[in-house]
């Protein structure tokens, strides 16, 4: 079994990272999941999360606010909707964001303001995890 | 045979203009590496993206239940054609060379009897088919105050042309912008978004897992294609438009900086006209003494 494969962060404005990784953990939209080298192919789409990748030098730590996830056996391609890094700045970022579901959210009504206020409390808890 | 004084001003006139393309030159050629670089850094994702659709499409394009933005709608009489131009002109052929091909699309379908619906997104090109297909055009984007061109831009556009297609509007859309070959270069290009135009050599060779499901991947998915390639054609839009915008300011600032001489030696030799001629009064007076 190979040590490392191929990961890929790209936004739809700029690619964010590249490089061999051990392993990434994912936000799925059904619960946070790690790929490694050897997983089986899969298609996922994305929370609004906590990326960690798992590379040559230690953990690294990315925000992603919704997109896609495609994984292989050799690679794993990461398609966010809006990513950054775990930082200050990726904080300002998702509390910009955050105000904008929760206007978002209060427009809306029925099934459709019950996602966008889940899409809200997985922002909410990002900004707390970010600290 | 004009005087001197006019002249004169002919050749301050000219200059100044010279100065003004040669300016409008080099700030185009500032953001044409601005435009260029934005293309180039939202390529991975266009790219990535592109293998997921047509890996997924191919896997699901027979079953009965594969979404309408994939499949159509099983018609092809109504055609929305999105027309991405500039909001600014001085850009050499760039608007007439996109108008031009739409009108050609435009023209063809109506004459085969199909009806056939414009979106403009950029004045420039509304300007020019309001003219002659004034009844088709049914809605505008307008990205004038827009400095820098970002996926919500291209997001807005897409939410109108989804919105539509699922209102039943349109069967089939098409964009026309043009693809950035090089500075000198830009290509007209139409291209097919609605329904997604799936290479016929794409196929699915690895079978995928989906979370949550199959069904609710396309539905996220395909939107998001949508969006990208509205986007990626902005984004060709940009550099292609500034990449004409420098070419055309540089004949410009050439053309100006040829009259100049042109009409130096036409003032010089004026002048010289006008001294010999008074040379000749004098002397001519001096020997009828």
């Amino acid at each position: 079994m190979p040590e490392t494969m191929q990961f890929d962060l790209v936004s739809p404005e700029r690619k964010l990272a590249s490089g061999q990784v051990r392993a990434v953990q994912i936000p799925g939209a059904d619960g946070d999941m790690t790929a490694m080298p050897d997983h089986a192919p899969t298609i996922t789409t994305l929370r609004p999360g906590i990326l960690v990748t798992e590379g040559a030098e230690g953990a690294t730590r990315y925000v992603v606010t919704g997109g896609f996830a495609d994984i292989t056996p050799e690679a794993t391609s990461v398609l966010a909707e809006r990513a950054y890094g775990a930082d200050a700045e990726g904080r300002a970022a998702l509390e910009a964001i955050l105000a904008e579901t929760h206007d978002k959210a209060a427009s809306l009504s029925g099934p459709e303001k019950d996602a966008m206020n889940k899409v809200a409390d997985d922002l909410a808890r990002t900004i707390d995890t970010i600290g | 045979m004009p005087s001197l004084k006019d002249l004169k001003n002919r050749i301050e006139s000219v200059k100044s203009t010279r100065k003004i393309t040669k300016a409008m030159q080099m700030v185009a050629a500032a953001k044409l590496r601005r435009a260029q670089e934005a293309a180039e850094a939202a390529r991975p994702y266009a790219d990535k993206l592109a293998d997921v659709v047509n890996g997924l499409a191919a896997s699901v394009a027979d079953s009965p239940t594969a979404p309408k933005l994939l499949t159509g709608t099983g018609s092809d009489q109504t055609h929305l054609l999105v027309v991405m131009t500039s909001e600014r002109g001085l850009c050499g052929g760039f608007n007439s060379s996109i108008v031009k091909i739409a009108r050609y699309r435009a023209e063809k379908l109506i004459g085969e009897g199909k009806t056939v619906k414009i979106l403009t997104v950029g004045k420039k090109g509304r300007e020019q088919l309001r003219r002659d297909l004034g009844e088709h055009l049914v809605s505008h984007v307008d990205l004038s105050e827009v400095k820098r061109v970002s996926y919500e831009n291209a997001a807005d556009i897409s939410k109108q042309v989804l919105e539509m297609y699922e209102a039943g509007e349109f069967d089939i859309a098409t964009i026309f912008y043009n693809r950035f070959e090089s500075v000198i270069s830009q290509v007209p290009t139409p291209r097919q978004i609605i329904p997604a135009e799936v290479p016929e050599d794409a196929e699915s060779n690895t079978l995928y897992d989906y979370e949550p499901s199959e069904e609710a991947i396309l539905a996220d998915l395909l939107p998001r294609a949508v969006t990208t390639q509205i986007f990626t054609a902005l984004l060709e839009n940009g550099a292609s438009e500034q990449g004409a915008r420098m070419t055309a300011m540089d004949n410009a600032t050439r053309n100006a900086g040829d009259m100049i001489d042109r009409l130096t030696i036409e003032y010089n030799r004026s002048r010289q006209a006008a001294i010999t001629k008074e040379l000749i009064e004098i002397i001519s007076g001096a020997e009828a003494l």
